[in-house]
Order: C-alpha cells, then sequence, then structure tokens
C-alpha cells in the first residue's frame, strides 16, 4: 500500500540524510531487510494513532535539533558500584574510556567489530526481535536503528558475572545524532545485571535487543538525564524463554522529549517479566512510556509499574498493554499507571489496553492522577516538616511503588537518592 | 502559656459560624480538659490552632508565650512548641514511620537554629521512648500509621509527642478507639510529659480518659462557646447528667 504523500516525503528526506555503515554479508542483508521495512511503514508521522500523543516530528526529521551539552554537578550514577564501565562518546564506543571488556561468564563485543566479522552469533539475533516486534504494531523507528546503527554491544551471557555491565553515555557535540544498537543473548540458567546511564546526544534513537534462554535472568536499570534539551526514542524488545525473568527499571530525569518503548515476548512457560518507570519532569517535558506485553506460554506473569511526577507544564504519555494469546492459560498480568500533578498546568495522558484471548487468566489494569495529599501534608506540616520539605517527601512516597522494583537495595537506594537530589534543587 | 482570646471561626467555603467567641487560657505545666457534645466546636478549636487550611478567624486572637500563633504556617506553629495529637492520625504510605519521625525532629530543630540530631543519638532516644509506649521495631520501619490498629495510630501519636518535646500539647480525643489497656499505655505517655512546665489541653467527649490523666481545670464546650468551667468534679457531672443540664443552665 502506497504511503501517504506526508509520510513519503518525510522518510525520504531523513533517509536520504543517512549514511548505512559498512559490514559483512549478513550484517548487509539484516541491515537492507529493515531499511525495507522502513520504506514500506514509513516513520511516525502526527497522524498515526500510535503516536496520537507525543508528536514523532523532532525524532523523524533529517537534521537533529541541536542541545546543550549538559554539565553535571554530581557524581556519577553508580560510581560506588563495582561494574564494569562501557562508555560511548556521542554514540561512539571509545576503547580508552571503557574497561578492559573481558568478564568471566559474559562475552562482550563492540557491535561495530562484530559487524566486519564473516560469521558471527548475533547473526540470529540481530534485527530479529525487532522484526518480531513490528506487529502487531508498528516501530518504524527501530527499524530505522536496525538498518543503520554502527555502534553498540554485542553481549552473550553464558554464566553469573561477577559484577554488573555499565553503558555509560556521553554527550559531547550539541547537534549528535546517535544510534545504538545493543543485543544481548542471555543463555540456558545465566543471570546478568546491566546498568545504563548519562545523557547520550542531542538526538537518541536506541534499540535493545534481549534474549533470554530457559531459566535465564536479566536485570535492567537504567538512568536518563539530567541534560535538558535531549529527544530520545529507544526500544527494548525481549523474548523470554521458559522459567526466565526480565526486570526492567528507568529513571528519567528531564529531557525535551523522551519515548520509550518496551516489548515483550512471554514465550515459555512459567517466565516473568516486569519493566517499570519513575519518571520527573519540570517544564519542557515530555516523556511516553510505552509498553506491549504479550503473553504466548502459560503461567507467565507479567507486571508494568509507571509513576510520574510532572510540574511546571510538562507533560506524561503511557501507552501499556497486556495481549494474552489463546492458549496462554493461568497469566498474571498487572498494569498500574499514575501521575502526580504539582500544578495545574502539567499533563497525564494515559492509555491502557487489554486483549486477551485465553479464558483463565487474571489481568488487572489501573491508571490515576493526582495532586499531593492535602490531608498528609497537612499531618506532616503540623509535625515541624515545611511545606517543600513535606511535599518532596510526599512525592518520593509516590514514586516508591516503582523505585522498589528494583530488586537490588543498594541499587534501589541510589536511584532514590537521585531522584531526592532533583526534588531537592528544585526546592532551593 | 496558650492564651485564647474572643476566638471567632467560620468556615472558609461556606458562611458557618463555628467558634463564637472562645476565651481560655492554659497556664504552663498544667491540664485542661474541654467536653462536650457533638458539634461544639472542640475539635475546630484544634485545628485552628494548629493551622489547618479550611478555617477562617474572624475575630480574636491565639497566642503562645505571648506569640501570634494564628499568623504562622502549620510547620512554625509546630516548632514554636505546638503539638496536635490527630483525632484521625493520617496514613501516609510509602513514607517510612522513622524517616518521618527524624525528619520531623530534625526540622524543628533546624528552625530553632539548634544542630542536627545525630543518627545515633535519635536511633537511641526513638528506641527508649518507643518501648516505654510498647511499640516495636516492626512498627517503626512500616510506613507512617498504614495498617497500624487504631491503638496503634495513637499510640504512634504520642510518640511523635515524646519526641518533638513540644510546649504546649493539644490531644483531640485520643481516647476513642482505644481499649482500656491502650488507654493506660497513652495515659502513662502523657503524664510522663507532664512535668517540665508544660501545657495539655486534653478534648474529649467522655470522663474516663480524665481518670487517668488528672486535669487541673475542665472547661464545657457547646455551641462554639465555652459555657463552664470548674474542676475535675464537673467531668463527674457530665458523665452522671449530660450536658443538658448546663447547657439549660446558661440557656
Amino acid at each position: 500500500m502506497a504511503l501517504p504523500q506526508v509520510k513519503q516525503t518525510a522518510t525520504e528526506a531523513r533517509l536520504a540524510a543517512m549514511t548505512r555503515p559498512d559490514g559483512a554479508k549478513w550484517i548487509t542483508e539484516i541491515r537492507e531487510a529493515a531499511l525495507a521495512r522502513v520504506s514500506d511503514m514509513g516513520l511516525p508521522g502526527a497522524r498515526d494513532e500510535y503516536w496520537k500523543y507525543t508528536r514523532p516530528e523532532t525524532l523523524v526529521q533529517p537534521e537533529a535539533p541541536q542541545a546543550a551539552t549538559f554539565d553535571d554537578d554530581d557524581e556519577q550514577l553508580f560510581h560506588e558500584f563495582d561494574r564494569l564501565k562501557v562508555v560511548f562518546v556521542d554514540g561512539v564506543f571509545s576503547a580508552e574510556d571503557s574497561d578492559d571488556l573481558t568478564l568471566e561468564g559474559i562475552e562482550i563485543s563492540r557491535l561495530a567489530d562484530v559487524a566486519t566479522q564473516d560469521i558471527h552469533w548475533a547473526k540470529d539475533l540481530y534485527g530479529t526481535l525487532e522484526t518480531n516486534g513490528q506487529t502487531p504494531v508498528q516501530r518504524p523507528l527501530a527499524a530505522l536503528n536496525t538498518a543503520y546503527a554502527a555502534d553498540g554491544i554485542v553481549i552473550r551471557v553464558t554464566g553469573a558475572p561477577s559484577k554488573p555491565v555499565n553503558l555509560i553515555y556521553e554527550h559531547r557535540a550539541t547537534g549528535s545524532d546517535v544510534l545504538l544498537h545493543h543485543v544481548i543473548k542471555v543463555e540456558e540458567g545465566a543471570e546478568f545485571t546491566l546498568l545504563e546511564n548519562g545523557p547520550a546526544a542531542a538526538r537518541l534513537n536506541k534499540v535493545l535487543e534481549v534474549d533470554i534462554a530457559d531459566t535465564g535472568k536479566f536485570h535492567h536499570i537504567r538512568a536518563q538525564g539530567r541534560d535538558h534539551e535531549r529527544r530520545a526514542a529507544t526500544h527494548i524488545f525481549a523474548r523470554l524463554g521458559r522459567e526466565s525473568a526480565f526486570k526492567s527499571f528507568t529513571m528519567t530525569a528531564n529531557g525535551a522529549l523522551t519515548r520509550n518503548e518496551c516489548v515483550i515476548e512471554l514465550t515459555g512457560d512459567d517466565a516473568i517479566a516486569h519493566v517499570a518507570g519513575a519518571c520527573v519532569g519540570d517544564g519542557d517535558f515530555v516523556h511516553d512510556d510505552t509498553v506491549f506485553i504479550t503473553h504466548d506460554a502459560e503461567n507467565c506473569e507479567s507486571r508494568q509499574v509507571f509513576k510520574k511526577v510532572l510540574r511546571n507544564g510538562a507533560v506524561g504519555v503511557f501507552q501499556g498493554k497486556i495481549l494474552v494469546k489463546a492458549g496462554a492459560q493461568k497469566t498474571d498480568g498487572y498494569q498500574i499507571s499514575q501521575s502526580l500533578l504539582l500544578d495545574g498546568d502539567s499533563q497525564f495522558l494515559a492509555k491502557p489496553e487489554l486483549e486477551i484471548y485465553a479464558d483463565d487468566v487474571a489481568c488487572s489494569h489501573g491508571s490515576t492522577s493526582g495532586a499531593i495529599d492535602e490531608t498528609a501534608l497537612f499531618y506532616l506540616r503540623s509535625r515541624g516538616l515545611p511545606h517543600g520539605i513535606a511535599t518532596d517527601l510526599l512525592t518520593l512516597a509516590f514514586l516508591a511503588e516503582a523505585v522498589q522494583e528494583i530488586e537490588d537495595q543498594d541499587l534501589q537506594a541510589e536511584i532514590n537518592t537521585r531522584i531526592e537530589r532533583w526534588l531537592e534543587r528544585r526546592r532551593g | 502559656m496558650l492564651e485564647i482570646k474572643n476566638l471567632h471561626v467560620k468556615l472558609e467555603e461556606e458562611d458557618k459560624q463555628i467558634l463564637k467567641g472562645v476565651d481560655l487560657t492554659v497556664e504552663a505545666g498544667k491540664v485542661h480538659a474541654i467536653m462536650g457534645p457533638n458539634g461544639s466546636g472542640k475539635s475546630t478549636l484544634s485545628y485552628v490552632l494548629s493551622g489547618k487550611d479550611g478555617y477562617e478567624v474572624t475575630e480574636g486572637t491565639a497566642t503562645l508565650d505571648g506569640e501570634d500563633i494564628l499568623e504562622m504556617e502549620p510547620e512554625e506553629r509546630a516548632a514554636a512548641g505546638l503539638f496536635l495529637a490527630f483525632q484521625y492520625p493520617v496514613e501516609i504510605p510509602g513514607v517510612g514511620n522513622m524517616t518521618f519521625l527524624r525528619t520531623a525532629v530534625n526540622a524543628q530543630r533546624k528552625a530553632r537554629g539548634e544542630d542536627e540530631i545525630s543518627a545515633s543519638d535519635f536511633l537511641k532516644l526513638v528506641r527508649e521512648r518507643a518501648a516505654s509506649l510498647e511499640i516495636d521495631a516492626d512498627m517503626l520501619k512500616r510506613p507512617v500509621n498504614v495498617g497500624f490498629s487504631g491503638g496503634e495510630k495513637k499510640r504512634n501519636e504520642i510518640l511523635q509527642m515524646a519526641m518533638l518535646e513540644p510546649k504546649m500539647c493539644i490531644l483531640d480525643e485520643t481516647d476513642s478507639g482505644l481499649d482500656v489497656d491502650a488507654m493506660k499505655l497513652v495515659a502513662h505517655g502523657v503524664n510522663a510529659l507532664r512535668d517540665q512546665g508544660r501545657g495539655f489541653l486534653v478534648i474529649t467527649h467522655y470522663q474516663r480518659l480524665l481518670d487517668h490523666i488528672k486535669p487541673d481545670v475542665v472547661h464545657i464546650m457547646s455551641n462554639g462557646r465555652i459555657i463552664k468551667t470548674g474542676g475535675p468534679e464537673l467531668a463527674l457531672e457530665v458523665e452522671k447528667n449530660g450536658y443538658a443540664d448546663m447547657k439549660a443552665e446558661v440557656a
């Protein structure tokens, strides 16, 4: 079917501005196929249903809008944790800033290197989950990423590495337009934690594909921010085998536009997928969490917990779907999305969806928007807590349900401290 | 210490006068009780004194040690030494009881220009004072009042009072929802704080709390005014005859 003219023009303009990276035959074929998908679908436009609440223009336009680099006065997130650092500067792997990539129980390579090899296990995974994730809802920005991303990290986890891998992104050029594509394969029985933080670019398009084999476990803690002007479209595509677990948490602070899509497919019985997010936005801030979880096996559990604190005209969006296929009996699905609106200017737009074709399932969903609880606020103030501190305490309490989704107590505390400081800065 | 003169209060949202000229002075070291039928304005008085929104003072004054408290924010009143034990303590999910107590103690210290209490000193103090109210470590760890029984909530109020060491304590129907044992614990906690010149204003429907917290002065409130003031015997009279006779007397 021919694309609408506007979409066709916008897509062609963007593609004309891009250069396809060189690579071995296998990846070139994958990239060409992805490019064909992009041309078929067209890039997102303002009239697309899936982009009803978040305007995609700046993510699609040929040139990345300029974004000032952010000078963080805070210590680097996770700096007190024992971790293996992998640093990308404006989307390019920096060996100089990174740790040695050897770690027992895990193989870590750079996508740019993998792409030149004639044979690599990644050929069965790179772009595969992204392709699967294109139905029933199209995600053209992810296909664009598969077609053009030149760098990223490729990880195979075979055991239980002694420390997490920390992807650290640095943004140094005001006009950097970055595509990163990471591929992670967690083998049977293996367990792995991935940390991500740092402003990546003026405009970031990132894809993370995670394939978790039977009984494998994957933990993911990501922090976006505190850069103000970035635009980012990120996709996580995860496929879960029997008795496996996928747990992902994202903290987002600031950012002109962030769209985080998470597409999870539970393909083996008794698997668990938890995805959570806590975001804080002040002023020129649009944050969109779009989640699509497909239950295609029995007795699986999925959980979505998203909390947003919005002020001074900030906008929060949540589109979350649970699809239970016929035969996915004993599914346990839970979804909650809530916003705390600290003033009358901010808004929260939520679209929770359930689509169920099995008859023996338990699925629940809820969505709320509210202000600070005045009764609780008075109670705290009557004990001597100044208005600002009392409000912050209640704000942290509101976010707690999402932050507590992080299993590791130390990482949970680390994230909490950052949110606390974000609130403190605004208290002046 | 607490001096209320000719206090008139109406609801902000509607034209309804609740307090119609309350005069009351609580001296340092004294316990005053206010009794009265439902709707007489007792709780309104406690809310107005602690600074809750929704009320408008149309006439009169309230001072604590000579300072006008009606002009202050709720947190300033707390730092000045005023404490209200709530009739319905508020549940605050997500805020740990211990965090709340420490933040409150330090906020008040800061407001008074004092140093913050060290974490270890604070912990020692909380444990000691919690123990005397039979509040266990688990209750201290849980979110503020969440999942607490009625009695636990009231004991938690008294623990806050014990930690904050206010000058002037208002207890709003602290006996409601308490069984005898819990009431004794609460009364014990209050009595332990009675020394050192603290003032107490104890609001209650029933005489039974006053068996355990012996008042110096008893006031009867009705229709927004204090209609009768006397000694502890007044409470016994209410218990026996109800409020009807007194209301008839002033009518």
